[in-house]
């Protein structure tokens, strides 16, 4: 979590840095250190920080054996609904927290992903045959990433130039257009409002899904451990997806690339004159941010067992912009930490008026996510009048060359979005 | 032949509107530089409130309900046919639904400068868009959660039996889009006027071209810029008040579209220009009629936005704007 020891100790050394990198491959200059261990790289990592990590880890993959003794199944489905908003908004983060421009659309590759994902699934299943048939949804999920990542590649092409309000309005209209084509059912592909797969389709099962329900469920015995459901399937897919993730982006973001994010996001003119590749570092944003768009979607597609095209509205995006902009900006800790209030909060409204207040589901769901929706909206504009940083700023990237007090002020006023924090960068 | 004139009525009407929201867009930005997102939905709170003064003036049972609660409201049993039946009630009972639904709609547009955008009017500029996008969400909910999703708007009996003006062959226009060209356009001419031969207007103008000099001179920028977000909200609650009257219904996410288009016919003008905000109002609304005409009804939207991601790529600066340099 802590500045890399790549990352020297002021600006120009870092720039100095990379201009000897200059010459290093693209595959390190995009995926930065992602190859070394993960726990090597913090050499000053504070003890405490790694044995609080690894005590969620644990709640985290013990949560289900906890749930079920409960008999709280309908819990982890919301869990995995919140885990998969958590990925996207991840990947927004991308675009959003790193490299500073901001998207309104992020249903969009959610969207593709989803249901490139679909679309796929059934053609592979049948090309494989029954006994390949658990490597349909790996192979599925990184087809619809990739196909994510294109689309978002393709949207960058136009839209490079444009300044960041004009672009957040196109983005937002590209993702109508996305929705607004695959309810019109485009060449038969995605069968309009009535979703996919057709009638008489099933998808594929998960990798491993019956080999782990006949050896782990028969052979324990069905309350010695849990039942191995769909939901707890999904749960630890959607978890061990939402971990990769987290490694993935932290190590982009301590990477060249991060580098030339952070000084594009902070200003975009001086990062080019000191030699960052803006259109190169903005592509690389939208292509990684739409990759976990696709990857989430896929898992969205497969743990519902079939899609249409109402969960990628206007509003979803908004919700998702929201995790990342309450949470705060450019910074993992504060996406999962906005992600779990934002998403979970409306779940465990629902689930405690079901359950302790006999209310009918239904009715409290749409009535509580409304009101959520009502205090996000507040809470949008009033962080960005008091807080813009979010709940957990982000670390800042560059020390200062002078001092180690508070910022100057007026130092980010050109700033784009998610400014460093105010308490300047003594970290 | 027909057909053709019939989509351009419809386009007209439908191009008045957008270019009653587009202006709110276009004066918001003229002066702060600032795409108010949360513009889209004063069309909406517009459209509920015009829904309501409707409703209290017209409806038999809402004015029954009203009277229960409050018994200083029943006069307005007695002048209920007047407003319903006749001419004159009519125009008056619009005059007075337009009015208060514009008032109401401009005040709460000051209110949102003065507590969401003030504070952040030196912070960068997409954190008072992020701020206009939770405020967009926040009344979407909060008139959801206080009114209902959707309304079913009253027509007024007198213009339910109104018959369609013919015009010439079997083109006829229906009473409501008149009154909705006619408006739109005296609106357009009054704005127009106002802000190219007022003193205020003028102050407007400078305050668009240089708010510290503008501020040198005398001229009261706060007032100035909740002058700009009066005038916005009134004339986009005018156009809701429309949309309820023309479609018949209000729901709370109605503005989303239309905002949308708006913002696009604004661009199309050039973003600050007014009279490019009225062109492109009319422009876009002629196009999408036109479009889901002979094109595709169900694709409409798409043709809509491409056009506004097109344009906002190869021609930033709009039809009638200058084009826009970036200055470091």
């Amino acid at each position: 979590m802590t500045n890399t020891k790549n990352t020297s100790n002021n600006t120009t050394a870092a720039y100095e840095d990379q201009a000897v990198k200059g010459k290093a491959s693209s595959a390190e200059a995009i995926f930065g250190n992602i190859a070394k261990p993960m726990f090597s790289r913090g050499g000053n990592k504070s003890p405490l920080k790694t044995a609080l990590t690894a005590l969620l880890l644990v709640f985290l993959f013990a949560l289900p054996i906890y749930l079920q003794g409960m008999g709280e199944a309908l819990l982890l489905a919301a869990l995995v609904g919140i885990g998969l908003y958590v990925i996207l908004a991840l990947g927004l983060n991308i675009v959003v927290g790193y490299a500073g421009m901001l998207d309104f659309g992020r249903m969009a590759f959610y969207a593709v992903g989803t249901y490139a994902a679909i679309i796929l699934a059934i053609p592979l299943a049948n090309l494989l045959g029954d006994s390949l048939e658990g490597l349909v949804f790996p192979l599925v999920m990184v087809a619809a990433g990739l196909i994510a990542a294109f689309v978002g590649w393709l949207l960058s092409l136009p839209v490079m130039r444009l300044r960041g309000d004009y672009l957040a309005i196109v983005t937002l209209g590209f993702g109508e257009i996305v929705r607004i084509t695959i309810q019109n059912n485009p060449f038969g592909l995605t069968n309009g409002l009535l979703g996919l797969p057709d009638r008489g389709n099933v998808l594929a099962s998960p990798p491993f899904f019956d080999w782990l329900r006949d050896n782990v469920y028969w052979a324990l015995g069905n309350d010695f451990f849990f039942t191995m459901t769909r939901n707890v399937y999904w749960y630890y897919m959607v978890l061990i997806m939402l971990i990769v993730a987290i490694i993935v982006v932290r190590n982009q973001d301590n990477s060249r690339l991060g580098r030339s994010w952070a000084a594009m996001r902070e200003d975009e003119v001086a990062a080019s004159a000191m030699g960052v590749n803006v259109t190169k570092a903005k592509t690389w944003a939208f292509v990684l941010g739409a990759f976990w768009g696709g990857i989430a979607g896929a898992c969205f597609g497969f743990f519902l067992g079939g899609i249409s095209p109402e969960p990628f509205s206007f509003l979803n995006s908004v919700i998702v912009l929201a995790i990342v902009v309450i949470g705060g900006m450019g910074s993992i800790p504060g996406v999962l930490v906005g992600g779990v209030l934002i998403m979970g909060f409306p779940e465990l409204v629902r689930w405690f008026a079901m359950n302790h207040l006999g209310q009918a589901g239904g009715d409290i769901q749409s009535m509580v996510a409304n009101f959520r929706n009502l205090f996000l909206g507040l809470l949008m504009v009033v962080m960005m009048a008091v807080r813009t940083e979010g709940i957990i700023p982000m670390k800042p990237k560059f020390h200062k060359l002078f001092g180690k007090g508070k910022s100057d002020k007026g130092d980010h006023t050109d700033a784009v979005v998610g400014a460093a924090p105010k308490g300047g960068a003594g970290s | 032949m027909e057909f053709f004139v019939q989509l351009l009525i419809d386009g007209l009407t439908l191009g008045g509107m957008y270019a009653l929201i587009a202006l709110g867009f276009t004066l918001v930005y003229g002066i702060l530089l600032m795409i108010n997102f949360a513009h889209a939905e004063m069309f909406m709170t517009g459209g509920f409130i015009g829904y309501g003064v409707l409703n209290l003036l017209g409806s038999e049972s809402t004015i029954a309900t009203v009277s229960d609660t409050l018994p200083f409201m029943s006069f307005l049993q007695s002048t209920q046919p007047f407003f319903t039946t006749t001419a004159v009630g009519f125009i008056l009972m619009m005059l007075l639904t337009f009015g208060i639904s514009a008032v109401l709609t401009g005040l709460l547009g000051i209110t949102i400068e003065r507590f969401a955008y003030r504070p952040l009017r030196n912070s960068p500029r997409l954190c008072a868009l992020i701020s206009a996008l939770g405020m967009s969400l926040f009344l979407q909910n909060f008139v959801l959660l206080a009114v209902g999703h959707r309304m079913v708007f009253p027509t007024p009996e007198f213009l339910a039996n109104l018959d369609a003006v013919p015009l010439f062959g079997a083109i006829r226009i229906a009473p409501i889009d008149l009154i909705i060209f006619i408006t739109c356009l005296v609106l357009l001419f009054t704005l127009d006027r106002f802000v190219s031969k007022t003193k205020l207007g003028k102050a407007m103008r400078a305050t668009s071209q240089d708010k510290d000099a503008a501020g040198l001179m005398g001229i009261n920028i706060n007032s100035v810029i909740a002058l700009t977000f009066f005038i916005g909200p009134a004339l986009g609650a005018v156009a809701g008040t429309f949309f309820g009257l023309k479609y018949g219904v209000v729901t709370f996410n109605m503005g989303l579209f239309p905002g949308i288009k708006a913002f696009t016919a604004a661009v199309l003008g050039g973003i600050g220009n007014l009279r490019g905000a009225m062109l492109g109002g009319f422009l876009i609304g002629v196009l999408e009629a036109l479009a889901s005409g002979y094109i595709s009804i169900a694709y409409r939207d798409v043709i809509t936005f491409a056009i506004l991601i097109l344009i906002l790529i190869f021609r930033p600066g709009g039809l009638l704007g200058e084009s826009v340099v970036e200055k470091v």
